[in-house]
């Protein structure tokens, strides 16, 4: 990828003030608003509340998962296992408040069948982080270990088998609701407030920026940049077990083999979508939720008109593309 | 590795550690097999071995060409699973149309990724998966997400059945033939050095006026034949196209190019140690088999993946280290 920076022209972006730098801009309000207006006007049912409810407590794990992608994409790099670890947190809880402990301890067991598995998948992202930031493994590559084996090592756990279960309290991750609305939503925001406040007002935010930046400069400036870039890829484990934890909470059941499934393309699709550059440098925290509240639209609106799985998957590509290409445009 | 002079062993050896590993490694686990089991060395398993890891090392040879230019192909999975559809379609009319049929398919898909690339300047990664997306959706949309039975009456099944010459399926002489030439391609043609030049230094590449745009728009053609013709393989061999098969394709084939020594970074790289690194983890698996039917461990499927990863992991550690020696020597002359 490296021909691009010689070819390039300034032709296109300076001739009128038109439509082009402007739909650049604000690309992602533009396709909302477009991907709104066509579900209003032709979207069965679609102006309901039960519609709102389902799609927010949908986009939230996507939405989670996206904001621990844009950082570790903020720092110039990407993390193919967030899928896997959703899967391996998703069938760690279940084993523990299920346990002989669990169900002795109800209230203790719940508790650690939340901390445990999301312990586990911090650890999952420290692997992640020590392989890229100390033994200079390309991340694609580092993260690819997890995504192998990950599921693997969650289905050997389960043996592959569906864990069912029944536990109110722990269900209320995913089917709780507060003010009217699903408590993941809530808890995505909340998420979504904090890293905006991390990004921009700690040390820590400055370096992740200056790292996608220029990682050379960072790191001759005295920046600790191993353990900003272990930080990122600690905090998306983190959050990607955290979603994972949602998921086996929405349907009272755990599948090792079908929990977070292709979700690092969503992520990464969302992250890119809500503006994220790859080449790292920008962390638009609430883009990512903005990317998130599409990529979950497009796949409703498809979905809901009856149009088949398989082709909302070109769909599916066809935005990855369109957004990553507006991008390209946007950095030169 | 760029001066074509004289073969020189042990220069070979200092400079490529870790392609000298893979076959190490290789043989190793070979003899080990031969020793500890009565039936590994029997025709059925060779052949049988060679006959289903045919498909993963011609698409690790593709993604080899693809990751010596610094880039990634990971829609390789999905295009063959589409292609061993078409090939399915494809099979009444005889192996001299599905054959070429699947391969163009396939190359159909690598000139997508090729222009999304080059013209569109989107980050191979991003473009492939994008492919991987899509090609995906298109096999389940053709097949009506369907296993599509080829025609037993033609010559077809025939290239993954039967057996050439009563030695080795036809299908392993077929990827033979293919490695062969494009090892032929990588070592001793301008085009093959412009490829790994790319790797080397894109921008280099470009001031010294090679074709880079043409040589980078070669290796994804190549990469989507691969798979297509391995889609046709699998679509003969197992008697169906197989909409769903291929997840999971692209990580074997990348795993198999790093084991076989290849820089990921780009620059580096070998056709013959990818194919060693293709059966190397295609053996452990076999190997595994042997161990699950003697009864001493018994792993489910799952731990496959588990160990593969493990497998990979070890690889990674080992070529971090032969990065940073490799960094560091530079560091040191310059």
């Amino acid at each position: 990828m490296s021909t691009q920076d010689t070819e390039m022209q300034p032709g296109g972006t300076s001739r009128t003030f038109a439509w082009g730098p402007f739909l650049r801009a604000n690309g992602g309000l533009v396709a909302l608003a477009v991907i709104l207006l066509f579900n209003i006007l032709f979207t069965p049912n679609f102006l309901q509340m039960q519609t709102l409810f389902v799609n927010i407590s949908q986009v939230a794990t996507i939405a989670i998962v996206a904001m621990g992608m844009t950082l570790v994409i903020a720092t110039g790099g990407i993390d193919l296992s967030v899928g896997a670890i959703m899967a391996l947190a998703g069938a760690l809880a279940p084993l523990i408040f299920l346990s002989e402990f669990g169900q002795t301890y109800p209230a203790l067991g719940v508790t650690l069948a939340i901390v445990l598995p999301l312990f586990a998948a911090l650890a999952c992202g420290l692997f992640n982080g020590i392989l890229v930031a100390n033994l200079k493994v390309q991340p694609i590559i580092a993260t690819l270990i997890l995504f192998i084996s990950g599921r693997g090592i969650a289905q050997v756990l389960t043996n592959g088998n569906l864990q069912t279960f029944s536990n109110p309290s722990f269900s209320y991750l995913g089917t709780g609701k507060v003010l009217g609305l699903p408590f993941q939503g809530w808890l995505a925001l909340a998420i979504a407030g904090v890293l905006y406040l991390v990004v921009t007002k700690t040390t820590f935010g400055r370096y992740v920026l200056a790292i996608g930046g220029n990682e050379r400069a960072a790191e001759l400036s005295g920046g600790p940049v191993k353990r900003v870039k272990i930080g990122v890829y600690m905090i998306c484990g983190a959050l990607s077990g955290l979603a994972g934890l949602i998921v086996v909470a929405i349907n009272s059941a755990s599948d090792a083999a079908r929990n977070g499934n292709l979700m690092e393309l969503d992520a990464i699709a969302a992250a890119v979508v809500g503006g994220a550059l790859l080449q790292g440098g920008r962390a638009p925290i609430f883009g990512a939720i903005l990317g998130a509240v599409i990529i979950q639209l497009v796949k409703y609106t498809l979905l809901a008109n009856g149009v088949e799985d398989e082709v909302a998957l070109i769909a599916k590509a066809l935005i990855i593309l369109a957004a990553v290409y507006v991008q390209q445009a946007r950095k030169e | 590795m760029l001066d074509a002079n004289a073969f020189d062993l042990r220069q070979y050896l200092s400079r490529n550690p870790q392609s000298v590993a893979v076959w190490v490694a290789l043989v190793a686990l070979i003899l080990f097999g031969l020793l500890r089991y009565d039936n590994f060395g029997s025709a059925y398993n060779i052949t049988s071995l060679l006959n289903y890891n045919s498909m993963f090392i011609i698409i690790s040879v593709g993604m080899c060409f693809v990751i010596m230019t610094g880039g990634i192909d990971l829609s390789v999975g999905s295009v063959a699973a589409f292609t061993s559809v078409i090939a399915a379609y494809l099979s009444p009319y005889g192996i001299e149309v599905a054959l070429p049929g699947a391969i163009l398919a396939g190359i159909g898909f690598g000139a997508i990724n090729a222009f999304s690339i080059i013209v569109l300047r989107i980050p191979p990664f991003i473009a492939t998966l994008a492919t991987m997306l899509g090609a995906k959706g298109g096999a389940l949309v053709i097949s009506g997400a369907q296993t599509i039975s080829v025609d037993w009456g033609s010559n077809f099944t025939k290239m993954g059945m039967e057996k050439a010459f009563n030695i080795l399926p036809w299908s392993i002489v077929l990827v033979g033939f293919v490695v062969i030439m494009l090892w032929f391609v990588l070592e001793k043609t301008t085009l093959g050095r412009t490829v790994l030049a790319i790797g080397g230094g894109p921008d280099a590449s470009v001031l010294m006026g090679l074709k880079v745009n043409r040589a980078t728009a070669f290796v994804y053609l190549l990469s989507g034949a691969c798979a297509g013709l391995a889609g046709a393989i699998l679509a003969s061999g197992f008697g169906a196209g197989q909409p769903l098969e291929g997840i999971g394709w692209e990580l074997s084939a990348i795993a198999s190019v790093v084991v076989g020594g290849t820089l990921l970074t780009g620059g580096l790289g070998s056709v013959t140690a990818t194919v060693a690194g293709a059966l190397l983890l295609g053996l452990v698996f076999n190997i595994l088999n042997f161990e699950n039917g003697r009864g001493t461990i018994s792993f489910s499927a799952y731990w496959q993946m588990v160990i593969r990863g493990v497998f990979l992991f070890a690889v990674i550690l080992f070529q971090a280290r032969v990065t940073a020696g490799r960094s560091a020597r530079i560091k040191a002359t310059s």
